[in-house]
């Protein structure tokens, strides 16, 4: 069997970088579901802080909108997005270790592929944990008021503010030398943001030192957008901010990956 | 296509903005249609080679063909024209054998239905038939180099990079893995190997070219070197270290390569092993000094780079263990 007499399917070379980028997206979801760990991260982890923070903590918690479990459930689905993130980081400074990314280098791909698949399996992984989450917390008496298209806006800027956030921890596991490190950097950055913020209480019952930074961050943003969307309160400019933190963020953190990611190699 | 399947001039690269000279003015020509042996310790530039010649980084300076395109200018034809394979088995261990292939296939743009068959096909080739529908995190070390191996020949390149394939491996499948690239080299495939072992270089390669510091120290057929560098290690022990360093005095006298000497024993690399121990012996018997005991065996990297530039492979210290299954020693004195 010589080269000339290989089948290669045709296609121009945009059509190449989307298939490239599904067959890595591909390999990035497979990969989710075999490594059990992961697993228990992006599922058995939120589904115990929905029972933790509605049957422990959360008969001591006052919020605006009374009901605490209508306050929580829109928060801990964007703190799920934000902790799977952190995967991002983790699978990419693997694949940097292990040399797959070298091996990909050395393949007729579209060299963009991995970058974008790793955030494209990203998309759809947090396309099924909105759907879980969303599911448990039904369960467990989660009722939203807002319209179904409100709600379904809410998991959209969910989704966008995902997206835009996988990018920054591309960098994060392009910048790690190894995936611990990557985990370890990831941490220090996850934890002030998803709970000194509007995830689980209201910000202006916070120290005041702490409030301005709680209510303004990246994640109150959103956090507070979801929840007005789905419960249908008013949301004033929490959606405006959701949306500009979040293009903001790809418009830094994107080319910065990018970069990283040319150099990595 | 050309003749040559890598013609690399002049290659120099950099790293650490210019402070380490990993390759140092390096010309290669690979001839199409035979093995090509990169040989040198850990350190010495050999990967730093490949990498350049696969694409995957650019040199510093210098230009190189690889089936004819050039590597800066036409990248993606050459990732058409390349296998790559090597001693860190980049195979994805959350993917089953078969995914693994099937995945490779399709990023370098084969139509779907010959991908499957490929794959198969290979998995057959390579004894993994069994363990298609494993996850390769449960395979065993063997097991990844082929399934690396394999991954590198899906799409058919005539020309394949292989980088220190059977480093870390256990006998049997340093033996099946040279096997395998035999047949290949018998269809058609030029190969570029990297390695430390002189024993693999030797039994694949027919050209040779010898790395330190990225610099090529010698060249030629494996035939040609072993005849300037020898082809049996003479080992003399002795009773003491007194017996050992006047032992020194007699040898070198006989032996036209550098001779090591640690405690009590002796090595020097000879072109007639037998005759010259007979003759060591009669010498030494005739100095008065009392033989405990002698051996000889083949070389090992180590020995012909202490006859190619006078000093052991810099980390002869390293813990990977060779072929002959003896750790380098350091050299503490030198006749």
């Amino acid at each position: 069997m010589s080269l000339e007499s290989t089948p290669r399917a045709q296609a121009g070379s945009l059509r190449w970088a989307v298939k490239d980028t599904l067959v890595m997206a591909q390999r990035n979801l497979l990969a989710i579901v075999r490594i059990p760990t992961a697993l228990v991260f992006l599922f058995i982890q939120p589904v115990m802080f929905v029972l933790l923070f509605r049957y422990v903590f959360g008969g001591s918690i006052r919020v605006p909108t009374g009901d605490y479990v209508n306050y929580l459930l829109p928060g801990i689905l964007v703190q799920t997005t934000l902790f799977g993130a952190v995967g991002t980081a983790i699978g990419l400074a693997e694949d940097l270790q292990r040399g797959l990314i070298e091996r990909f280098h050395a393949l007729p791909m579209a060299r963009m592929a991995v970058l974008a698949g790793r955030t494209v399996s990203d998309l759809m992984r947090n396309v099924v944990v909105v759907v879980v989450i969303s599911l448990v917390g039904f369960a467990v008496g989660f009722r939203p008021r807002g319209t179904v298209l409100s709600y379904v806006a809410a998991c959209l800027l969910m989704l966008l503010f995902a997206y835009c956030l996988s990018w920054g921890f591309a960098y994060v596991g392009l910048a790690a030398p190894n995936s611990e490190t990557a985990q370890a950097i990831s941490f220090p950055l996850v934890f002030p943001l998803s709970f000194a913020s509007s995830v689980f209480v209201d910000p202006s019952k916070l120290p005041g030192w702490l409030q301005g930074f709680a209510t303004y961050q990246p994640v109150s943003q959103a956090a507070s957008a979801v929840r007005g969307l789905m419960l249908g309160h008013p949301v004033g400019p929490n959606i405006e901010a959701t949306v500009l933190w979040s293009l903001g963020a790809i418009a830094v953190l994107g080319p910065l990956a990018t970069a990283r990611y040319r150099r990595a190699t | 296509m050309s003749e040559l399947a890598v013609e690399a001039l002049n290659i120099v690269h950099t790293f650490k903005d210019g402070n380490v000279r990993a390759l140092d003015d390096v010309t290669l020509r690979v001839p199409s249609g035979e093995v090509f042996g990169l040989l040198g310790p850990n350190g010495s530039g050999k990967t730093t080679m490949v990498r350049i010649l696969s694409t995957i980084l650019a040199p510093t300076s210098g230009s190189a063909r690889v089936n004819g395109f050039d590597v800066r200018h036409q990248p993606q034809d050459v990732r058409r024209n390349i296998g790559l394979a090597g001693q860190y088995a980049t195979v994805d261990e959350n993917l089953t054998g078969f995914e693994n292939l099937r995945m490779i296939g399709r990023l370098n743009h084969l139509e779907t239905s010959y991908v499957i068959a490929r794959a198969r096909e290979l998995l057959g080739e390579f004894g993994l038939t069994d363990a298609a529908q494993r996850l390769t995190k449960t395979y065993s070390g063997g097991m990844r180099r082929r399934l690396d191996l394999a991954a590198a020949l899906v799409a058919n390149p005539p020309l394949l990079f292989l980088d220190e394939p059977t480093t870390g491996l256990d006998p049997q499948s340093r033996q099946d893995l040279w096997g395998i690239i035999e047949g290949l080299v018998e269809g058609g495939t030029t190969v570029l190997l990297t390695t430390q072992y002189l024993e693999e270089a030797d039994r694949l390669a027919r050209q040779l070219v010898v790395l330190d510091h990225g610099r090529i120290i010698a060249e030629g057929t494996s035939r040609e070197l072993k005849t300037r560098l020898g082809n049996t290690v003479l080992e003399l022990h002795f009773a003491s270290i007194a017996d050992a360093e006047r032992g020194a005095g007699v040898i070198s006298a006989l032996a036209p390569t550098p001779l090591t000497a640690e405690g009590t024993v002796l090595e020097v690399t000879v072109d007639n092993g037998p005759r010259l121990a007979a003759e060591a012996l009669r010498r030494l018997d005739a100095a008065g000094i009392a033989v405990a005991g002698l051996s000889l065996r083949e070389p090992s990297l180590d020995d012909v780079f202490l006859n190619l530039t006078g000093h052991k492979t810099d980390d002869s210290a390293s813990e990977e263990p060779t072929p002959h299954g003896r750790r380098a020693r350091r050299v503490r004195s030198r006749a």
